[in-house]
């Protein structure tokens, strides 16, 4: 059963590696569909908070992989999991760095760019859509989110737990008076 | 050749772990590759300004985290494959900790509401951080017709469909990167 388990989280984990094009953020998507409604590891209301406590540590948003492998076998799962998300990604990206000086300023160098920067660009927004639907979020969250929009785009240097403070503060308060 | 590291006296590995450690401690939020400038380029003069880029490109096209992919690569530049596993190990080890030491403190308080609405209104704030990122790539995107669809068809076919991502890039990323082949070979 547990072996089950940790398999689960690398056959899961190992194929996003390999398709987060423009890193975490473009995967949330895929990876809240597997891990609540396919392998029903956490709830929908459980993988919220996974994603803003692992917004709010230090490191890659995708170390929610990690948090995943926690909840589901601990110790163990938190390393496996950790591994299957950046292991095949890394190896990819050194394969591709060795051969990169050669190929340097080719058409193929400049295709690549920019046929995938728009893909990645909307998986980051069907990222955005899918956590505010599991989230059965209400209008105070859209405003938070968009006001903390704002705010990273106006001062992009701010340390970002300031904002966090900041939209869970908001929130606290806001919701009881509501 | 390419895959040699740069001709100069190589950097000590524990160099390497040292210096991303710190950085991947420090990573709150994203945005790092400005700290990893500094410390690189402007500080130690590891690599040239070209060599940088050029990796920081790359690491964004391919898959995987941004800033793990640029370690690798760093990593690689400098002492080969030695260098690129401690450069991504010692990023990501320090965050592994963190991570998990904050989800346990949050399960031993989350009993109380006002930790739940506290929770909520921070992860609505990290949204906001993921929009600028999505606005930034939709801006720029929108620049032609092909690429603001190709983001169009992304966006529905993920987000408002729900339809599983995997095969949705599978089917996409060629035809994108094709369109754009075509192109640029029509404008060379």
């Amino acid at each position: 059963m547990r072996e089950n388990l940790l398999w689960s989280l690398v056959a899961v984990f190992v194929p996003f590696s390999l398709v987060s094009i423009g890193g975490g953020p473009s995967i949330f998507a895929g990876i809240q569909h597997q891990s609540v409604e396919v392998h029903r590891w956490v709830t929908a209301r459980e993988f919220v908070d996974l994603f803003a406590i692992a917004r709010a540590a230090p490191g890659p948003g995708s170390m929610l992989v990690t948090l995943l492998g926690w909840k589901v076998a601990g110790w163990t799962g938190a390393v496996i999991a950790t591994l299957a998300l950046f292991v095949p990604s890394s190896l990819l990206c050194y394969g591709v760095a060795r051969m990169w000086s050669h190929y340097r300023g080719r058409h193929w160098h400049t295709a690549l760019e920019t046929g995938l920067a728009p893909i990645g660009a909307g998986l980051i927004l069907a990222g955005v859509v899918a956590i505010f639907r599991v989230a059965g979020a209400g209008a105070l969250s859209w405003i938070i989110a968009a006001l903390a929009c704002l705010i990273f785009a106006w001062r992009p240097k701010l340390n970002p737990l300031f904002v966090l403070a900041g939209g869970a503060a908001a929130f606290a308060i806001l919701h009881g008076a509501i | 050749m390419c895959t040699m590291p740069l001709d100069r006296p190589s950097v000590p590995l524990v160099s390497i772990i040292l210096i991303f450690f710190r950085i991947g401690l420090f990573s709150f939020g994203g945005g790092l590759s400005g700290w990893i400038y500094r410390d690189v380029v402007t500080l130690r003069g590891w690599m040239t300004d070209a060599d940088f880029l050029s990796g920081l490109a790359l690491s964004q096209i391919l898959p995987g985290a941004n800033v793990t992919n640029l370690a690798v690569y760093i990593g690689q530049r400098l002492r080969g494959p030695a260098g690129a596993i401690c450069a991504v190990t010692a990023l990501v080890a320090g965050p592994f900790f963190a991570v998990i030491g904050l989800l346990v403190a949050y399960d031993r308080l989350s009993t109380m509401p006002w930790i739940q609405d506290g929770m909520s209104g921070a992860a609505a704030a990290a949204i906001g951080l993921l929009l600028v990122v999505a606005i930034k790539g939709a801006r720029s995107a929108s620049s032609s017709l092909v690429p603001f669809i190709t983001l169009a068809v992304t966006f529905t076919a993920v987000g408002i469909m729900q339809w599983p991502l995997v095969p949705v890039v599978l089917v996409l990323a060629p035809l994108s990167v094709l369109l754009a082949w075509r192109k640029a070979a029509s404008n060379a």
